[in-house]
């Protein structure tokens, strides 16, 4: 099956005083229909420019977007318009990504209105707007009730309801729960994996919380500094990892429960500029396995098992499948 | 009055008078916590943590905050009564408080080594010099090299942000120390060496410890007990191995439930329907039953009271109290 979305070799840069911003530094993935495809990274890491430049809220630097066969990296204004139909977008905060002075309705009919789908009727659109409503979970009664009136929760149903009101085939999630309470995070993301059973959606689920990618993704990149580290299915991911800062990433999640012993690795110092960085691997600084050739040439991102893609020249070398964290970098957390 | 504990919190509300009614943010609640020991508050927005920690702070902002009632026992003195003046000795001295947003709670114009100096010199007959310099220690104490004692906290991280007022909270050793959402604006992997800092000053200078947050993650790691709390209420109130491994309550239940555990398989979280009630308007009974799976018709009159379960356990339900319906 052909993929849905394909991306080659895509750079996002921002010009600024200091140099330029290598914020997505040749990323490459692909995406099947039906699947999700999550995101992680910590901030800075250039997730949400990922979403943003894929969706052309952003354009991209150089690199090709292939969606469904074609070739979307720099379409024209009549080509992006006919695009917004089939990928749209669910933002991180619900309270600042909705107008304040629209009602709900409106902000739901809006891009119907523009598209002039059902035939432009009003009275059709405002039918399919409640039909919309009720799917994510509003009552008909808020349909004229501004956002400022509604919890975070119901917030963030009335974006997931503007995304799906011209019926894409593909959503880009930027870290939609984030703001959320755990209850009403899990009704959210309850509710996403229903919407993508139901009409078959395809998502990339954007996210810091390692815990809800694992719980919504089918495969997992993990980005550091506008570059993916490692990219493999979930499982693959969560049983092991092959980069030393997904081994950290993973270490560091905070986990519920008691009576269990486990070893993190804490990395030292944080995240390095992205301006102008240095022809050498991104993670070099804080890595606790670097050798020489590290700070020398950038890793590439290579296949080291079956459908698992690592970014790291101790892989290249043969060394260490199984890397063995100097003590000194690793704390036993006894819960 | 001889009390057992360090800290004894009996009976506390605050309540603020708003246009909108009155939002009883925190309803008798009563607590207690041991030298060196740490408490997890766990609870989701609203449900009344940092207002609680605010009034352990004797911070509620008057007007529109009072204490309804209760009385809070610091080694035996009630704080509540004491005066504006002995309440700033004690604060920043004897009890210390870490807010959430490390970008917000520096002051952006001073050098960061002045602020943790600021604090030092205030409570302590020390010098100007004397202090800078101890101030520089703190520094080193949490991971930031001395030389950028001159400093703004806007030439740092929000890692090392928040490690600076960690720095001032802990610069004159409290005994108390309330961290409000101290990693939350954090990367886990900054938050991971966070939280490794505050577990290891903690145990160096046998802090007694408060740590309000919403993540049962963070808690499970640093805490020895927690408080869930839910509409201003405490709803279950125990060692980590009695809320973790012996959960009582249907909202701690059902909070357990909807995380999203990387251990799990289960493709769906378990949902708890509904949100908390308005605190202008909470409902006679227990607060949490119109959301609850196993509410009965007693619920939506009857307010139960926090029974102890086992020793040390406390759990507020029906269903564990006396006669109550089991």
């Amino acid at each position: 099956m052909a993929s849905l979305l394909e991306v080659r070799h895509l750079k996002k840069y921002f010009q600024t005083p200091s140099g330029t911003l290598h914020a997505v530094d040749d990323v490459n993935f692909a995406i099947e229909s039906g699947e999700t495809l999550g995101v992680v990274g910590e901030s800075g890491c250039g997730k949400s420019t990922l979403g943003r430049t894929i969706v052309h809220l952003l354009a991209p630097t150089s690199g090709q977007i292939i969606f469904d066969g074609k070739d979307i990296s720099s379409p024209s204004k009549k080509e992006l318009k006919q695009l917004r139909k089939e990928m749209q977008m669910v933002f991180q905060d619900p309270f600042s990504s909705l107008n304040p002075r629209m009602t709900v309705k409106s902000i739901i009919q809006e891009a119907m209105e523009i598209h002039k789908l059902y035939g432009g009727d009003r009275r059709r659109q405002e039918q399919e707007v409640f039909k919309l409503m009720d799917t994510v979970g509003l009552a008909k009664r808020l349909a004229d009730s501004y956002p400022h009136e509604l919890d975070g929760g119901r917030r963030q149903r009335i974006g997931i309801a503007r995304a799906l009101a011209l019926e894409p085939r593909f959503i880009v999630c930027d870290e939609p729960v984030s703001a959320l309470d755990v209850s009403v995070q899990a009704q959210i993301l309850n509710l996403m994996q229903d919407l993508q059973e139901e009409k078959d959606l395809t998502y990339i689920f954007i996210t810091h919380d390692l815990s809800v990618v694992k719980h919504i993704s089918d495969n997992i990149c993990v980005m550091y500094l506008g570059k993916i580290v490692e990219q493999c299915s979930t499982d693959k991911l969560f049983e092991k990892q092959y980069h030393p800062y997904a081994q950290a990433l993973l270490s560091a999640i905070p986990i519920p429960k008691v009576g269990i012993q486990r070893k993190r690795i804490l990395l030292k110092g944080e995240i390095t500029s992205p301006i102008d960085p240095k022809p050498c691997c991104r993670f070099v600084a804080r890595c606790p396995h670097a050798i020489s050739l590290c700070s020398e040439e950038e890793p590439k991102l290579l296949e080291v098992e079956e459908g698992r893609f690592v970014a790291c020249h101790l892989q290249k070398i043969g060394r260490a499948v199984e890397l063995t964290v100097p003590d000194a970098d690793v704390v036993i957390i006894n819960q | 009055m001889a009390n057992k504990h360090f800290l004894e919190i009996k009976d506390l509300s605050i309540h603020y008078k708003t246009d909108s009614g009155l939002v009883k943010a925190v309803n008798n609640l009563s607590l207690n916590l041991d030298k060196g020991e740490s408490l997890g508050l766990v609870g989701e927005t609203g449900a009344g943590k940092t207002t609680t920690a605010l009034g352990i702070m004797n911070l509620i902002p008057d007007p529109p905050g009072i204490i309804a009632s209760g009385e809070i026992f610091l080694e035996g003195e009630n704080i509540l009564m004491l005066n504006r003046q002995e309440m700033r000795k004690l604060r920043g001295n004897k009890i210390s408080m870490v807010f959430q947003d490390p970008m917000t709670s520096l002051n952006p114009v001073m050098s960061v080594g002045k602020q943790i100096a600021e604090s030092i010199q205030i409570h302590e007959k020390l010098s100007k010099v004397e202090a800078e310099k101890r101030a520089v220690d703190v520094l080193e104490m949490v991971g930031i090299p001395g030389e950028r004692f001159n400093e703004y906290p806007h030439q740092f991280s929000g890692g090392m942000r928040q490690r600076v007022v960690i720095a001032i909270a802990l610069a004159c050793k409290p005994d108390l120390l309330i961290a409000d959402e101290p990693t939350t604006a954090l990367d886990v992997t900054i938050q991971a060496q966070v939280l490794d800092l505050i577990s290891n000053l903690k145990r160096e200078q046998n802090t007694s410890m408060i740590l309000i947050t919403h993540d049962l993650g963070v808690v499970a790691e640093v805490c020895e007990k927690v408080a869930i709390m839910y509409a201003g209420e405490l709803v279950e109130y125990g060692t980590l191995d009695d809320i973790y491994n012996h959960t009582k309550h249907p909202y701690s239940i059902g909070l357990f439930a909807s995380i999203p555990n990387i251990y799990s398989e289960e493709k769906r979280l378990t949902l708890i329907p509904g949100l908390m009630p308005d605190p202008t308007d909470l409902p006679e009974g227990c607060s949490f039953c119109s959301r609850c799976n196993r509410a009965v018709e007693q619920c939506k009159v009857h307010n139960p009271a926090l029974v102890e379960t086992d020793p040390g356990h406390f759990v507020r339900c029906i269903h564990y109290e006396e006669g109550g319906a089991l």
